[in-house]
């Protein structure tokens, strides 16, 4: 087990790195620099030569190979390096945004499978029922939704109209903050979980080993906890960890719209004022996150299904 | 049967969208960029204006029709671009194998270790803002899933008897390919392909809404919402229509993708649900 | 006849639903099988033998539907029970075992474990005396460690092994009948025999009758005492077994029993090359008008095209379905 786990955590490691030196690549040729974001939306009506000082000083004017020596070296002391914008370690920056994101993020995903596996559970042991046509088409409808445009009319219906919830922003951190974000980004997880719950479910019931547990006198009831619910487990949470990547990334998009202060809304600010540092390592943290879950939700699965550890 | 029930609703919605997009300038009834007429700015849905108009006083709905297009061709087109990727690397990966063949598996997962928004983030980032920037971004960022299927379906096609036969006939590596490998897996192809431009069409929209999409004043829908917000107190109606509007295009692509998913792809080799 | 039967079938009928349209898969089938006896059923693929014992056990599912038909066990009528009841006599009036014991068992619980659930299920044993008695089931069934053995997953099992485990799940509430569907075509030829003699032994042991299913006419006639052929649906011809080879009535049986090859001795006397049956079984929508066998006959003659046969009753309790059978 110990060794399954050292395996999977080891191979995360080259494509950490790969992706930091892809996030490099990408945003040294980027074109117009931070500083001539200083003046007014890429107007440029900066001095060229004010420019040129910025830059020298920012180290943007070194050589390309020079600036990923230093890239390595700080990124190695786990240093990312200084925002262009508010001179913070960005470490620093990130660490500020990062709590709220888990918490959204976190909140959204457990809306998703709280709501999500039951109901396709049931729309499954009744294929074909008003409830599995009902919720099989909620879930696509859901799956549909653009989160922002579903973030608007929750935010219109209970918030302004009808007063119950605040309209955005993090508040004092209270429960009564992140409920609509939460919602707007989890409906699409939960959508997508209550599809794949009852696909796995109806193809379990269907195999061949749950013949046999009927063919032992098994009631259904009996064959769903003794033999249905592990083997659609092992299913359910690959699926969970997929969303979660989702759900992390578009948590871009709801935080931006709430005016919820996480990674998501920092990394799409920093890109309107090309702040590059920031820019960067916003999104290595988020792929570090990302692969975080995916490691744990593998090393889940091979817990609950004996036939991984040993392939 | 809901087969069938999944198939024509879908083609409807999605039939509608393009007939709305293509006939939008004869269907539109202002010019949706220049007809700005502050004296009607937030006027509700009524009389001239049927879906209301926004802030700058144009009319909504001739900008939804002409969204349409923009959404359209984003979906499309990056599509497009993705599945011809996908198909090229993956097939080529499970035929010749090797060295090549791990090049783009660690190619696949290191795409696939960023959300593809936030890739997509990045790179209309760097990019200056634009149609073209959009569909360089979402199309080279959406491909794996495609490239994995085919990388599949080519392993496990490449050693029947029928590739065997046309490597003994002389045929070059890239006819059998294309001749013999790759209408085996079209039809999974097809319905990653479609739900793919739902996808997309999400994905334009949102980013269009964060600001790095299509810039106004054009009428994207993901941009039509990103100035609905500020008017939510004043004027909500701005909001409905262009999510309603990325909402049936959507729904349409995926009703369609799974009605297709049932006639092409039965054993679900193009993923479950 | 000396006993009544155990188990009594009469014009069993199962449909099989394709669209809108109704097809009978299965149908007049009747045989009976005594208490204790090996029952064999015979027939290609498709002609409705593993159909017709899912049906016995009520296992059938959509689109098949009992459609007609008794089945008595011990004199009790149960093929229209109701779900609870049909369920108290799976297990422990009547098991079965199934062709491919790679997916038949479930992947992700210990084989002693599902030896168990039988006892804790029918005998309202504890868990932990079920999985005492359980490993006692597993050296029944002649594996070796059972005790390490019950700790395993099916797939670390070989094929051989994991059929053992499921006979000593099917048998380990001592059933009166075994439903054996194919239970060693999955499997290699040199633990095929192993696996026919063990579940010989144990049902002899036990006093359990075994409807035993197969495509193979040479298995089936070493291991039952009684066999039943059956064709696109339809039993034609019911023998004792040693009769079956020596001289079959029904011309499928005929053609069966010569597409065999012979090995040995017996292949110096005869053909060399392997005698098959012309034409294809057909399918259930397109079963032929009158004789169902008849376009594969040699013996047909314008009363089969016209007349299906009804059953003809043969000397030893046998019977055939033919115009021109002997």
């Amino acid at each position: 087990m110990f060794a399954f786990l050292l395996r999977r955590v080891l191979q995360t490691v080259p494509i950490i790195l790969a992706v930091a030196l892809l996030i490099f690549v990408l945003f040294s040729v980027i074109p117009g620099t931070f500083a001539s974001s200083l003046g007014d939306d890429g107007r440029n009506v900066m001095d060229a030569q004010v420019i040129e000082r910025v830059n020298r000083q920012l180290g943007l004017g070194d050589p390309l190979h020079v600036r990923f020596g230093n890239y390595v070296l700080q990124l190695a002391s786990l240093d990312l390096g200084t925002s262009f914008r508010t001179r913070q370690p960005v470490t620093a920056v990130l660490a500020a945004r990062m709590w709220p994101t888990l918490q959204l993020c976190f909140a959204a995903m457990v809306i998703a499978i709280v709501l999500g596996v039951p109901l396709g559970f049931v729309a499954a042991l009744k294929p074909g029922s008003l409830i599995d046509t009902l919720s099989m088409v909620g879930a696509v409808s859901g799956l549909s939704l653009p989160k922002f445009w579903l973030g608007l009319l929750l935010m219109y219906l209970f918030a302004l109209k009808l007063g119950w919830l605040p309209s955005f922003g993090y508040g004092d951190g209270g429960l009564r903050y992140i409920v609509l974000p939460a919602i707007a980004l989890g409906v699409a997880p939960l959508a997508l979980l209550a599809r794949t719950t009852r696909a796995a479910v109806l193809e379990i019931l269907n195999a061949d080993f749950v013949r046999t547990a009927r063919s032992k006198g098994m009631s259904e009831r009996q064959v769903v906890h003794w033999h249905l619910a592990r083997n659609a487990l092992v299913i359910v949470l690959t699926t969970v960890g997929l969303q979660f990547g989702s759900v992390i990334g578009q948590a871009v998009i709801v935080e931006k719209l709430f005016a919820w202060p996480g990674l998501g809304s920092l990394l799409v600010d920093s890109v309107s004022l090309r702040d590059i540092p920031v820019v960067q390592g916003s999104i290595l943290v988020i792929v570090l996150f990302f692969l975080f879950v995916n490691t744990l939700v593998d090393v889940l699965c091979a817990l609950i299904d004996p036939r991984i550890k040993y392939s | 049967m809901r087969i069938g029930a999944n198939l024509v609703i879908g083609g409807t919605l999605f039939a509608l969208v393009v007939i709305a997009g293509v006939l939008a300038p004869w269907l539109a009834h202002t010019d949706p960029v220049m007809d700005a007429n502050l004296m009607n700015a937030e006027e509700p849905p009524g009389g001239a204006f049927w879906f209301g108009t926004d802030a700058q006083g144009r009319d909504i709905y001739s900008r939804v029709l002409y969204g349409a297009r923009i959404s359209l061709t984003v979906g499309i087109v990056s599509q497009l671009i993705n599945t011809v990727i996908g198909v090229c690397l993956g097939l080529s990966a499970g035929y010749w194998g090797g060295w090549w063949d791990d090049f783009v598996s660690g190619l696949t997962n290191l795409v696939l270790a960023i959300p593809s928004l936030i890739f997509a983030l990045a790179l209309m980032a760097i990019l200056t803002p634009g149609l073209t920037s959009l569909l360089i971004a979402l199309g080279l960022t959406n491909w794996s899933f495609t490239c994995r299927l085919a990388r599949a379906s080519a392993l496990s096609l490449k050693s029947q008897g029928y590739v065997q036969a046309a490597k003994v006939l002389g045929y070059g590596d890239v006819r059998i390919m294309v001749t013999q490998l790759l209408p085996n897996m079209l039809g999974p192809i097809i319905v990653i392909g479609t739900l793919g431009m739902g996808g997309a069409v999400l994905a334009e929209a949102a980013l269009s809404f964060l600001g790095l999409g299509i810039r106004p004043p054009f009428p994207s829908w993901g941009s039509m919402l990103s100035d609905a917000r500020d008017q939510i107190t004043t004027a909500p109606w701005i909001s409905i229509f262009p999510g309603l509007a990325i909402f049936i295009t959507v729904l349409g692509l995926n009703l369609l993708g799974d009605g297709l998913r049932d006639i092409l792809d039965p054993q679900g080799r193009a993923g479950k649900a | 006849m000396s006993a009544a039967p155990l188990l009594q079938v009469d014009d069993l009928r199962i449909d099989l639903a394709l669209g809108d349209e109704r097809f009978a898969a299965v149908q007049d089938v009747s045989f009976s099988i005594g208490r204790g006896e090996t029952f064999g059923l015979v027939g290609e693929s498709g002609c409705g033998k593993s159909i017709t014992a899912l049906a016995l056990i009520g296992l059938l599912r959509p689109p098949l539907r009992l459609a007609g038909g008794t089945v008595r066990l011990d004199g009790r009528e149960i093929q229209s029970l109701r779900a609870a009841e049909m369920r108290r006599l799976r297990g422990k009036r009547i098991s079965m075992i199934f062709q491919e014991p790679m997916t038949a068992l479930n992947p992700v619980s210990p084989v002693g474990r599902q030896i168990a659930e039988m006892f804790v299920l029918h005998e309202g044993a504890t868990w932990q005396e079920a999985e005492r008695r359980a490993v006692e089931a597993l050296a029944s069934v002649r594996v070796a460690a059972p005790e390490r053995r019950a700790k395993d997953y099916p797939h670390q099992l070989s094929g051989g092994m994991r059929q053992r485990v499921m006979i000593a799940i099917a048998l380990a509430c001592s059933p009166d009948l075994l439903l054996a569907d194919e239970p060693t075509t999955a499997l290699d030829v040199t633990v095929q025999a192993e696996i026919l003699d063990l579940v010989r032994d144990l049902c002899a042991a036990k006093g359990t009758a075994v409807l035993m299913i197969s495509h193979d006419l040479g298995l089936i006639a070493n291991a039952c005492r009684r066999v039943g052929v059956m064709y696109a649906g339809r039993i034609v011809e019911t023998r004792a077994a040693e009769e079956v080879f020596r001289a079959p009535s029904h011309p499928y049986t005929s053609g069966l029993v010569a597409s065999l090859p012979l090995l040995g001795a017996r292949a110096k006397e005869g053909r060399r090359r392997l005698k098959e049956i012309a034409g294809v079984v057909p399918s259930v929508a397109g079963f032929p008008h009158g004789c169902r066998f008849h376009p594969r006959c040699g013996r047909a003659s314008d009363l089969c095209r016209e007349d299906d046969p009804g059953p003809t009753p043969l000397p030893g309790d046998g019977l055939v379905r033919c115009h021109h059978h002997g």
